[in-house]
């Protein structure tokens, strides 16, 4: 690390750092999803990584589909509206054919949902194959601007990172400030009571899982705007998202943010100085020792259990 | 000492049950199968160590370990270095630049052995370390997670990391460890050839009699005092602490149980295979062995032997003929075993032996069952079982 001189250290400090918001953008959509399953309904997800691939298989066929007609330049906004869409509706059948099942034994679920992710990435390659797809990306995604002559921020880099802020805002409201999010919270809280003030609490659960489904169907949209997309590209950020999810604190959104912040900008700082899988290991291992230490993560709700 | 052994045969259902195991294991198996067969048998057959563990763990104890690979991993690589340096003497090796040390180390332009492969080149140090190391391990991660009462989903979520984090590091640190590839190419222990038929045979059959020591190992600890316990905490955790007893003991003390016998049966791997890799550790083998418990049945130690033999037979069936639909039926398997069968082959055993006259008469004679109805909970006992755990 001394070959550089300390000019070249900030702009690639500076670089990376950009690199990793690319990076906590899409770690923070796929951690708001499992935030909401994980955080408000004790579900793990564990097919939550194909969901992600789900949104973006649908990018990647939407732009092919766009490219035929020559309106590559418009289709995006609406991929990531129809990889939504999709997500949420195959989350709504899931939950209603195996999570509504299993709602009294968390660790079944977390079995049963691998076994769901392990039919859906050979559903992907059957489908779409084994290798990666990437989608064409619209002209005003491509290229990069530079503030000074060594510093280069790539544009798909700031939409990503525009989309995971708009998406955090909006799952916020949802939350917090709607009659849905009200009857989201009230359910969590007390299932009976909620179910005795007339609210539909299995309608409830299904909604919630499958809103988590969804956005992490609009991580997979924005994910196809920096890499491209194979079957188990879902699996590959699996691990991450729970642990931004676990690290945060379960159920705080604001904890959430911090700790995809904290986490994606780690692993992208430390893998430049060292290797990658070494910035990797050493980041998870800062986690786990310190959720070792503090379980129940940075932010974590006064409530007692 | 008679009741000890009945307690550990499990009484006369529970003996009968080992025996046709053992019979099953090791006369059936080796006389009806080609060498080759067998030794994929003897190769499930270590997988069964972890499936019995996590009977252990999670069947008995409610603990879901996402992370036994590391325990079969540990194990696998304590005895992957001590053949590795047994097949890397100078003689051998002189055609690298430093001769005497393993040739992945040589291809990375390492010159010394590093110290921690040193206290490999001795028998009984390794097998000490395939026993210890892993358990240690264990005891820092369990110490850590069940005194602050971190337990279900987070323990399985970061056990999973912890899982991710090991194999990540192997792979990354070549010079060490193999890397990607893992230890290959080991021949010979103490000079006796481990890959002839003969040596694979004694072997299977040194494979199998752990496997079934293993398993009198754990029904003597489920059938004692302390395995009451376990079931006791597993399904009203909060009560037992209220009686009286430190339940983050217990839980660490299996655990740790759990983490020696996976070990075992990842040494016996090693032995059998004739290589370790980051393949057997991470994320993916780690639940596969969950799944094997599962289909067996997660409350029966037997169960857990057949479960893992069926589905890694199914494996090599379906992945020889048709790969792409294995993935199908293993997802497919986990969600059937767990929405429809939660108590696997041993479930279903139970549930249909009943119909038939001979086994019922088994099945009401067995002591245990009587036994499980009564769970002490007398605060003079208290002191008894800490120590003990």
């Amino acid at each position: 690390m001394f070959e550089y001189s300390m000019a070249e250290i900030g702009n690639i400090v500076v670089m990376q750092a950009f690199s990793g918001l690319s990076l906590f953008s899409v770690l923070l959509l796929m951690a708001l999803g499992l935030a909401i399953i994980f955080g408000q309904m004790g579900v793990i997800n564990m097919a939550h990584g194909e969901f992600m691939a789900i949104g973006a298989y649908t990018t990647v066929f939407l732009s092919r589909v766009a490219e035929t007609y020559g309106i590559v330049n418009y289709y995006f906004l609406f991929a990531i509206v129809a990889a939504f869409i999709i997500a949420f509706i195959i989350g709504y059948i899931i939950e209603f054919a195996l999570i509504r099942h299993l709602y009294k034994r968390p660790l079944d679920t977390l079995l049963a949902t691998w076994g769901l992710s392990l039919v859906m990435q050979q559903i992907f390659r059957s489908t779409f194959g084994a290798k990666e797809v990437s989608a064409v990306l619209p002209e005003w995604l491509m290229g990069s601007f530079q503030p000074t002559p060594d510093i280069d921020i790539p544009i798909n880099g700031v939409f990503v990172l525009a989309l995971a802020l708009v998406v955090t805002a909006g799952v916020y409201i949802f939350m917090f400030r709607s009659r849905w999010g009200l009857r989201v919270r009230a359910t969590v809280q007390n299932r009976v009571m909620a179910g005795a003030v007339g609210i539909n609490t299995k309608k409830v659960d299904r909604v919630t899982f499958a809103l988590g489904c969804g956005i992490a169907g609009v991580a997979g949209a924005a994910f196809t705007t920096i890499a491209s997309t194979g079957p188990t590209t879902g699996s590959l950020y699996i691990v991450d998202s729970f642990m931004v999810v676990v690290f945060g604190g379960a159920a705080s959104i604001l904890g959430t943010i911090a700790s995809a912040f904290g986490i994606a900008q780690a692993q992208s700082i430390l893998q430049f100085f060292m290797t990658s899988s070494m910035g990797k290991v050493a980041t998870l291992m800062v986690i786990v020792g310190i959720l070792m230490m503090r379980p129940e993560g940075l932010f974590a709700s006064k409530v007692r259990k | 000492m008679n009741e000890t052994l009945s307690k550990i045969l499990g009484g006369k259902q529970g003996a009968i049950g080992l025996a046709i195991l053992a019979a099953f294991i090791m006369i059936v198996l080796p006389l009806g199968l080609d060498p080759f067969r067998l030794g994929l048998i003897g190769k499930y057959l270590t997988y069964a160590f972890v499936a019995v563990s996590l009977v252990l763990l999670w069947g008995n104890g409610g603990i879901l370990s996402l992370g036994q690979g590391i325990f079969f991993g540990l194990g696998g690589y304590g005895m992957a270095m001590f053949l590795k340096l047994e097949a890397s003497d100078p003689v051998s090796t002189a055609i690298q630049s430093t001769p005497g040390i393993p040739d992945f180390m040589d291809w990375n332009q390492l010159t010394a052995l590093p110290w921690f492969w040193e206290p490999f080149k001795s028998l009984p140090l390794t097998i000490l370390a395939i026993l210890v190391v892993p358990t240690i391990f264990a005891f820092l991660i369990g110490y850590a997670m069940f005194k602050r009462r971190v337990g279900g989903v987070y323990f399985a979520i970061i056990t999973q990391a912890i899982a991710l984090i090991l194999s990540i590091l192997i792979v990354g640190q070549q010079g060490y460890t193999g890397g990607v590839n893992g230890i290959t190419d080991l021949k010979t222990l103490l000079g006796w050839d481990i890959r002839s038929d003969s040596a694979k045979y004694v072997l299977y059959y040194v494979n199998a009699g752990l496997l079934i020591a293993c398993i009198l190992l754990s029904r003597y600890v489920l059938s004692s005092k302390f395995g009451m316990l376990l079931l006791a905490m597993r399904d009203k955790e909060e009560r037992v602490r209220f009686s009286g007893y430190d339940v983050s003991n217990f839980k660490i003390f299996i655990f740790c149980l759990a983490a020696m016998i996976s070990a075992i049966g990842g040494a016996m791997f090693t032995l059998q295979v004739g290589f370790m890799s980051p393949t057997f550790i991470g994320i993916v083998p780690s639940i596969e062995m969950v799944i094997f418990a599962a289909v067996g049945g997660r409350m029966s130690l037997i169960g857990a032997v057949y479960g893992t033999l069926l589905v890694n037979f199914g494996k090599t069936m379906f992945s020889e003929t048709y790969p792409e639909l294995w993935l199908f039926l293993m997802g497919g398997l986990f969600i059937a075993v767990v929405m429809f069968f939660p108590n696997g082959i041993a479930g279903i055993y139970e549930k249909y032996a009943k119909k038939v006259p001979f086994l019922r008469k088994l099945s009401e004679e067995t002591p245990k069952a009587k036994k499980a109805e009564a769970i002490p909970a007398a605060p003079v006992e208290t002191k008894e079982a800490g120590v003990k755990a």
